[in-house]
């Protein structure tokens, strides 16, 4: 291949982590190819935190029509920066983001698109992906046909690595786009979700099913996720019963997630749920009933009363990790 | 207000999926086809815009000649006509698209409203792409919307928070669960849309940007470690937990 391009996403003085991914992921198959940065206004912190991860270099994107971001304009740059650098792989995460410009930008670079890719190859000049299908039943390898390629990549499967010795990264401010005046969607606001981190972005999570009986015992949910530093999800059932905002549901019709650890309390585990957390690092599953179909897919189950295990566990994860 | 939904089938989420013979997709036999669940959103929702505003509701499908069964549902539902692009099962999102834009071009919509996601492929690509080919503002994963003249406003979920997007018309909108309630169709329109014409059309020529190399049932490879409730097995989950996983 001749380069890759990278989307990053700023998020306070650095970027989101699956920024960090999708760096770690574009050095791990370039070869001698080189890897550059793409970021819409991006602070001098936040492309400077990349250096950490071995990027070298970062191309700044500051038009006014990128701010507020409007999804279009924003493809359109990337497009360009793409082009600009000559690179023939664009890399970005399949995340709410990812998941909308990526097409886009494939289109405009006339690539194909391998989107919510899990692991990621050198093919000659190209790249091989696999991602998973029919709600991760099976998983199928895929690659493009085009001289160029797009891929979104699913976050926290890739592991983001820091190199030995960071570098400066070299930062350049990209021209501006040709197609200003095309139309475009606009983010005229974003309200922020009290409380925890999301689901999707959690390093641990903690969901509740419709074995807890009632919303008033999610406090036994939220006691262990906060004697973990975790987020609180929710399985389908329990959304749609209202105890539990769609925002923490897990699985086909919420959110697709890939902590390093996902404890399942009081989920039976049906299709739809696994099917947003089966690329789980570790599953504990607690569970009254031992043939749960949750159990096949746990590393570690607890068979038991979630009302008795669960306050037993958080005290015993309390004493190790010291949080309360 | 002219509006175009674009529907497809999938198999059921519960049934058992099996590679086929060609290593690369599927079995299809024995597996049970349905309207996409985000689709049903997506007919409700352009059903909506219909009865607030006036205007028709055409529904499109590409894929095989069993399309013509969730075709018959958005009928049912209300929908004022039906179009099938006659295509086989595309696994590239690219083609897919250039028929429904294709289509689009001479149907003329104000507005375009899909799924968020096809739960087969689970690729999330088309609306965007649709909407890049046409040149057309596009808001994703919307689960509100509202048009005043030609200005729709959306709310769409996004990690840690929820973006107000707003665009002009004619636009191409997603559809997340939440956006509302689908209808059941009433057995008396079922009944009539079965004698509903349906409409067929060619596929785009594009060919595939993308090919499948082969296809795997994942290997889970679980370690499957079963306890019970008694302190002595809860410490024991804990100890491996933080000495043997390594996550606390």
């Amino acid at each position: 291949m001749k380069g890759i391009l990278v989307f990053l996403e700023g998020k306070d003085d650095g970027l989101k982590r699956s920024s960090y991914e999708a760096i770690t992921a574009a050095r791990s198959i370039a070869g001698s190819a080189p890897v550059v940065g793409v970021i819409v206004h991006g602070s001098e912190a936040q492309m400077q935190s990349a250096g950490a991860y071995g990027l070298t270099s970062c191309m700044n994107a500051t038009s006014d029509a990128l701010k507020p971001f409007a999804n279009g304009h924003v493809a359109a740059a990337i497009a360009d920066v793409a082009k600009t650098t000559n690179s023939d792989v664009v890399l970005m995460a399949a995340n709410a983001t990812g998941k909308d410009i990526g097409p886009r930008v494939s289109v405009r670079l006339e690539a194909g698109m391998l989107a919510d890719c899990i692991e990621l190859h050198a093919d000659g000049d190209s790249v091989i992906a696999t991602r998973p299908v029919y709600a991760g039943k099976a998983t199928v390898k895929v690659k493009t046909t085009t001289p160029s390629t797009v891929a979104t990549l699913r976050p926290n499967v890739f592991t983001a690595r820091k190199v030995d010795s960071p570098a400066t990264v070299n930062v350049q401010t990209a021209a501006s786009s040709s197609d200003a005046s095309a139309r475009s969607s606009t983010v005229t606001n974003i309200v922020k979700n009290e409380g925890s981190t999301d689901v999707a972005e959690a390093d641990i999570i903690v969901s509740g099913g419709r074995g807890l009986k009632g919303p008033e015992h999610f406090n036994l949910i939220e006691n262990l996720a906060k004697s973990l530093g975790a987020a609180v999800g929710a399985s389908r059932a329990v959304v749609d019963a209202g105890w539990r905002p769609h925002r923490e549901q897990v699985g086909q019709t919420g959110k697709t997630v890939s902590p390093s650890m996902y404890v399942a309390c009081g989920i039976s585990g049906a299709v739809q749920h696994l099917a947003g957390m089966s690329t789980s690092k570790y599953i504990v599953a607690i569970n009254k009933d031992k043939d749960a179909p949750i159990f096949k897919m746990a590393d570690y189950g607890i068979v038991g009363d979630v009302f008795e295990i669960i306050p037993k566990l958080t005290e015993k994860i309390s004493a190790v990790t010291g949080r309360s | 207000m002219n509006i175009l939904v674009c529907i497809s089938q999938v198999p059921d989420t519960a049934s058992k999926i099996s590679v086929g013979a060609d290593g690369k997709s599927i079995n299809p036999q024995g597996v049970k086809f349905i309207l996409n669940p985000y689709d049903e959103f997506a007919i409700e929702e352009g059903l909506r815009l219909k009865e607030k505003s006036s205007g028709t509701v055409t529904t499109l499908t590409v894929g095989a000649e069993s399309g013509k069964e969730i075709l018959r549902t958005a009928l049912a539902m209300g929908s004022d006509a039906a179009i099938l692009v006659k295509d086989e099962i595309r696994a590239d999102s690219w083609v897919v698209a250039s028929s429904i834009a294709e289509a689009a071009k001479e149907l003329n919509p104000d507005i375009i409203i899909l799924g968020r996601q096809s739960i087969d492929f689970d690729s999330f690509q088309i609306p965007s792409m649709l909407a890049e080919m046409l040149g057309w503002p596009n808001v994703s994963m919307v689960s509100k919307m509202s048009i005043e003249g030609s200005t729709i406003s959306c709310e769409r979920d996004v990690e840690g928070g929820r973006e107000v997007v707003s665009s002009s018309l004619p636009c191409v909108i997603s559809a997340q669960k939440g956006l509302n309630d689908p209808r059941y169709p009433k057995l008396p329109d079922i009944m009539k849309a079965k004698a509903k014409p349906i409409a067929e059309r060619a596929p785009s020529a594009q060919q595939p940007r993308v090919v499948s190399a082969d296809m795997h049932l994942p290997d889970t490879k679980r370690l499957n470690k079963m306890f019970g409730e008694t302190e002595a097995d809860i410490s024991e989950v804990v100890r491996l937990l933080h000495e043997e996983a390594k996550v606390i």
